[in-house]
C-alpha cells in the first residue's frame, strides 16, 4: 500500500458486527449507489464467498441495503436499512453467485437500476473496512475509494488522457493514481482518476463538454476514511 | 517524506532524530501524507476516542441477550463484580478493564457503534486499557486520545508488514495487533521511550502468534469477546516488562515477521472460516446457522 493513513488503522467508526463483512459491505453499497448518481430503484445482490456463507449473523445484506440507500457504516439505521428499503418501494433482490477461485472471498455484484440508468460493479471487502472496486459495467477497474476518484465513460481515442490530465494540470490538480480499459481499440473506454483533493464543479463542467465523454461521475472519498 | 515510516527499524531512528514520540510522529506522517491539517487530525482522534468510550458505556448496559445467544450482558456482570467484595486478586481496576473491553464487544454484537481498532472483532482492546489507564492516572481525553497514535503507529507498521484481517492472518491478527497497539500506546502514555514502546509492542505481539480465528457460529463474539477481555490484560502485562527495562529478544520487526509467516501458513480451516477450532467442538456447532 502507498499510503497508509492512522485512520485506516483507528476506524472507521462503524455499526457492528464485522468491519469487513459489515462496515465494508455498507461501503461497496454506498459507492454503488453514488456511482449510479440518482436514487435507485431496484438492485440485484449477488454474494460471493464469506459474503455468503457467513453474511447473516454479520448483517453482511442489512450492511449493503444501508450503503444503497446512502448510510454511511457508522450510521445506527443500518440494522433496520432493509425495513427502511421496503417502505421506500426499493426492491433488493439477494442471491448467491461463484465468481471463481481468484475472487477474493468476500466479495460482492451489483446491478443498479435508477429511472435514467444502470451500473454493475464488483466489489470485495478486502479486510478492516477496506475495500476494492474491481470491475464497472465490464471494465476492469481498481478503485479503493480512499482518494476522490473521477470516472469517465468515454471513447477510445488518441490524445484522450493527454487533453483530460491538461485541464486538471492547470488548475494544479495532483493526481494519485490513473487508470484506463477499454473494450475494444476505438471502443467504449473508462477512465478512473485519483486524486488528492477535490475536483472544482468549474472542472467537471470543462470535461463534460469533451465531445468523446458519455459520461462522467465523482466517487467522493468513501464515508469514515 | 520526511516522518514516513514502514518498520521500527526506519521509525525509531525519526523519532530520535526529532526528539517525539511515537505519537507525535506518527501525527507529523499523517499531516505530511493526508489532506488534513494537524488540529483535524489530532480533534479527528479525540472523537474516534470519545466514540470508543461511548461504546463501552453502552455495552454495560446491555441486559438482553444477542442474536445469535452467544453474548449480551457478561460485560455488566464483570463491572459488578469488580467493585464487589468478592473482587479477585486481580483486583478492581483490571478487572474493570475486562469489563470494558468485553462492552465494546458486546455493542458490537447488538449492531452499534464502535470504532474498528484495527478491525471489529478486535475493536475492545486499545479502548479498555486507555480508558482504565485514564480513569487511575486522571488524564484528560485529549491527552489519551494522543496516545491511539501511538497505536496507530505500530499498527501501521503490522499493516505494512503482514495484515489485520482474520480471514488472512488468523486471530493473531487482529487481537495481537490490537494488544501490541495497546501495549505501546499504554508505555508512551506511563512516559515509556519509543524504543520502550515498541519493546511493549513486541513483548505483547509475540504471546499471540499461532492464534487462530475460530469464531462459533461465524458471529464474531465467542470467543472474540473474551480475547478481548484477556488480552487487555496481556497488554498492561507487556508494558510494565518494558517499562521494568526487560528486553524482548526478538526485536517488534521481526516478531511482525513471524506473524506474517504464521499467517500464510496456517490453514485455512483456522482462518475465519468456522470451520475447525472452538467452532467445530460439539458446543461450538450447535450455534452453528441452519440457513445464511
Amino acid at each position: 500500500m502507498s499510503h497508509f493513513s492512522a485512520f485506516e488503522v483507528i476506524g472507521p467508526p462503524m455499526v457492528g458486527p464485522s468491519s469487513s463483512h459489515t462496515a465494508g459491505a455498507c461501503r461497496i453499497g454506498w459507492a454503488a449507489r453514488t456511482i449510479l448518481g440518482e436514487e435507485p430503484a431496484g438492485a440485484d445482490v449477488f454474494l460471493h464467498g464469506s459474503f455468503e456463507a457467513t453474511g447473516a449473523g454479520h448483517g453482511t445484506r442489512e450492511a449493503i441495503t444501508a450503503g444503497l440507500l446512502g448510510f454511511s457504516p457508522d450510521d445506527e439505521r443500518l440494522k433496520s436499512a432493509p425495513k427502511i428499503a421496503a417502505q421506500n418501494g426499493f426492491e433488493i433482490n439477494f442471491s448467491p453467485i461463484d465468481l471463481g477461485p481468484q475472487a477474493h472471498p468476500n466479495s460482492v455484484r451489483i446491478r443498479l437500476r435508477g429511472t435514467q440508468s444502470q451500473s454493475i460493479l464488483t466489489a470485495s471487502s478486502i479486510g478492516g473496512g477496506a475495500i476494492l472496486i474491481e470491475e464497472l459495467d465490464g471494465f476492469r477497474v481498481e478503485i479503493p475509494g480512499r482518494f476522490e476518484t473521477l470516472l469517465l465513460w468515454h471513447r477510445d481515442t488518441s490524445g484522450f488522457l493527454a487533453r483530460v490530465t491538461a485541464v486538471l494540470g492547470c488548475v494544479e490538480i495532483n493526481v494519485a493514481g490513473i487508470r484506463t480499459s477499454r473494450r475494444e481499440r476505438g471502443e467504449e473506454a473508462l477512465t478512473a482518476i485519483e486524486i488528492d483533493d477535490t475536483f472544482p464543479p468549474e472542472v467537471l463542467a470543462l470535461l463534460h463538454r469533451m465531445p468523446t465523454i458519455f459520461r462522467l461521475n465523482v466517487l467522493p472519498v468513501l464515508p469514515g476514511y | 517524506m520526511s516522518f514516513q515510516f514502514r518498520t521500527a527499524t526506519a521509525l525509531l531512528p525519526l523519532c530520535e532524530e526529532n526528539a517525539v514520540s511515537i505519537a507525535e510522529l506518527t501525527i507529523r506522517s499523517e499531516v505530511e501524507s493526508g489532506n488534513l491539517p494537524r488540529e483535524e487530525v489530532v480533534a479527528k482522534m479525540l472523537t474516534y476516542y470519545q466514540s470508543m468510550k461511548e461504546s463501552v458505556f453502552r455495552g454495560l448496559e446491555i441486559t438482553e441477550r444477542s442474536r445469535s445467544g452467544l453474548s449480551g450482558g457478561d460485560s455488566k456482570r464483570m463491572l459488578e463484580h469488580s467493585r464487589s467484595p468478592t473482587v479477585s486478586v486481580l483486583g478492581p481496576v483490571f478487572e474493570r478493564s475486562i469489563a470494558y473491553a468485553l462492552a465494546v464487544l458486546e455493542t458490537n454484537a447488538a449492531f452499534g457503534r464502535i470504532v474498528a481498532t484495527p478491525t471489529a472483532g478486535s475493536a475492545g482492546i486499545c479502548p479498555a486499557c486507555l480508558l482504565t489507564w485514564q480513569q487511575e492516572r486522571g488524564a484528560d481525553d485529549a491527552r489519551v486520545s494522543e496516545a491511539l497514535f501511538t497505536a496507530a503507529g505500530i499498527g501501521k507498521i503490522i499493516g505494512y508488514g503482514a495484515c489485520f484481517s482474520g480471514a488472512q492472518g488468523g486471530c493473531q491478527a487482529e487481537i495481537g495487533s490490537a494488544c501490541s497497539m495497546a501495549a505501546a500506546a499504554i508505555c508512551e502514555l506511563d512516559g515509556g521511550t519509543p524504543a520502550q514502546a515498541l519493546n511493549a509492542a513486541a513483548l505483547a505481539l509475540q504471546n499471540t502468534l499461532g492464534l487462530i480465528c475460530d469464531p462459533i457460529g461465524g458471529y464474531v463474539e465467542a470467543p472474540c469477546m473474551m480475547r478481548n477481555g484477556l488480552f487487555g490484560i496481556h497488554a498492561f502485562g507487556a508494558s510494565a516488562i518494558s517499562l521494568s527495562g526487560v528486553k524482548s529478544i526478538v526485536p517488534f520487526d521481526e516478531v511482525v515477521g513471524a506473524l506474517r509467516e504464521v499467517g500464510h501458513k496456517m490453514p485455512r480451516m483456522y482462518k475465519e472460516t468456522s470451520e475447525g477450532g472452538l467452532a467445530t467442538t460439539p458446543t461450538g456447532l450447535r450455534f452453528k446457522p441452519k440457513t445464511p
